[in-house]
């Protein structure tokens, strides 16, 4: 309990600290070490995908996206015209936040007691789903229809990233190199790192499906090494009018889009799996759809095509 | 568990504890990004390696041993590059005469 | 009693969010605190999804599993506005605004 205690302090002093920096690259370095910190609490909080998925997402990547963007911005702005809130905005907006706190708190507090809980359905039913992680039982059985848009809404939030790139910048490739030449230790970690990083990913993807893991989080990482590998400059970027970034990019949402639609001949309802192959048909979408998603997570996190910076 | 892997295991994550420690007081009291760079990852990287050693004698199975080793060798790696990646910006033109 | 503590913890984080965005004039800032925001109302789905611990399980899955949805998307939507602010920050500066923060 006093763990807990000192992590949630923890855990609060940091997001003070984001929030009270007064450089932004300090703020972006005091969220990414929130983001690792939150792991932590939701393995307190017994869920561990969650916290490989916060870890993984919520603070490496979006980490690696807030720090390239602050060092572009710091790049091209004139360090002078920053205006500053006065003291009413503050101590309102201060009112406010602890109004909205406030309110939470009591929520927290008036939970109903016994807490309602779809557990014991979700322990029902996962025998027929032949998968041991319940919460991939949720996500790809029980709630497959909320994974499918997920997926996406991913595809479309990249659709809206590269509408942003000029027209006369489409056809270029994603050049993810820096001004300088990638130092050679860079080149030399991503040689060795690359080739773990994949078996890490596909081994936490294969054993989501008895064990905390999955897809989202395998191909989080499997987007990392990419990543790493292209600004390494050991893959030159692809251009995004190629057709076979395309084909990646879409097979997974496609695959589950056909599968679900099968499931009104297999078993009569949209992505309803037929009893006995429950298990097989769930692998036929995951495999695909990590493909996908890695693809799409790196390319969020490359953004829109354009020429190379100075 | 026997006492005397439970104090082996206490002693040695009390031990990486203070390396990091150290690593910290480090990083915020040396003068040179260079020197912090030094403080951070030697301490850093002792300290992991103690706290690691003292989770591998409370380790459930030789797999799990394996995946804490396999941690600590991931952190050694990262620390390593990302230090000689921030020396050179710090230094470009490379070790002084 | 964790899930309480977790909860209160949730509701000081999005408070500090909401402040975050609302005092910072710089976007960028402003996108950190949101993502503050976001992570505190996911702890508040933790917190609940532990209480609803049952069955064997550690917690209810149907919580934790909409909150991985939802740091999906979450990552998703930082990234299209960081897409968005890059370029009109160079949009901006090409133009010769002042920028605007």
């Amino acid at each position: 309990m006093s763990f807990d205690i000192g992590l949630t302090l923890l855990v609060l002093a940091v997001a003070a600290w984001t929030i009270a920096a007064r450089e932004t690259f300090v703020a972006v370095v005091g969220f990414v070490a929130y983001g690792l910190l939150l792991a932590f609490v939701w393995v307190r909080l017994a869920a561990p995908d969650v916290a490989l998925t916060e870890a993984a997402l919520g603070s490496g990547l979006t980490g690696g996206l807030l720090i390239g963007a602050s060092s572009r911005l710091r790049r091209s702005q004139s360090p002078a015209a920053e205006e500053a809130p006065g003291v009413v905005l503050k101590a309102a907006a201060a009112v406010l936040s602890i109004l909205v706190s406030a309110g939470l708190a009591a929520i927290v507090l008036l939970l109903p007691d016994p807490a309602p809980t779809l557990a014991p359905q979700a322990a029902a039913s996962i025998a027929a789903t032949g998968l041991g992680n319940p919460v991939t039982a949720v996500l790809m059985a029980y709630r497959a229809i909320d994974t499918l848009l997920e997926i996406v809404v991913l595809l479309l939030a990249l659709v809206g990233i590269w509408s942003l790139a000029p027209d006369r910048d489409w056809g270029r490739r994603l050049d993810r190199r820096g001004s300088t030449d990638p130092v050679s230790v860079l080149t030399f970690v991503a040689q060795l790192l690359v080739p773990v990083g994949i078996i890490v990913g596909i081994h936490i993807f294969w054993v989501g499906s008895v064990a905390p893991g999955g897809e989202f989080q395998g191909a989080t990482i499997l987007a990392t090494m990419w990543t790493l590998a292209s600004m390494a400059g050991l893959v030159s970027a692809a251009a995004v009018t190629r057709r076979w970034l395309r084909l990646v990019l879409t097979i997974g949402p496609a695959v589950f889009l056909a599968i679900g639609l099968a499931g009104f001949a297999l078993a009569g309802a949209f992505l309803a799996y037929p009893k006995s192959h429950a298990k097989l048909m769930i692998l036929v979408i995951e495999i695909p759809v990590t493909l996908s998603i890695a693809a799409t997570l790196a390319l969020l996190v490359a953004g829109p095509p354009e020429r190379a910076r100075q | 568990m026997s006492l005397v892997l439970n104090v082996l295991s206490v002693l040695a994550v009390c031990a990486g504890a203070f390396f990091f420690l150290a690593g910290t007081v480090g990083l915020l009291r040396f003068p040179d990004p260079l020197c912090r760079l030094h403080a951070l990852t030697k301490a850093d990287n002792i300290g992991l390696g103690l706290v690691v050693i003292g989770l591998l004698f409370r380790a459930a199975s030789p797999l799990t041993a394996l995946k804490h080793v396999g941690v600590w060798l991931l952190v050694l790696l990262a620390g390593a590059t990302v230090t000689q990646l921030i020396a050179h910006i710090a230094r470009p033109s490379g070790p002084r005469a | 009693m964790t899930a309480t503590l977790y909860g209160f913890c949730a509701a000081v984080l999005v408070g500090l969010g909401l402040f975050g965005l609302i005092v910072h004039p710089q976007p960028l800032r402003k996108i950190l605190a949101f993502n503050l925001i976001g992570g505190g109302v996911f702890l508040l789905f933790g917190a609940v999804a532990r209480r609803g611990a049952a069955a064997g399980f550690g917690g209810d899955p149907v919580p934790q599993a909409l909150v991985i949805t939802g740091l999906v998307v979450a990552f998703a939507a930082t990234a299209l506005a960081v897409a968005l602010l890059l370029r009109l920050t160079g949009a901006a500066r090409q133009a010769g605004l002042r920028s605007d923060g």
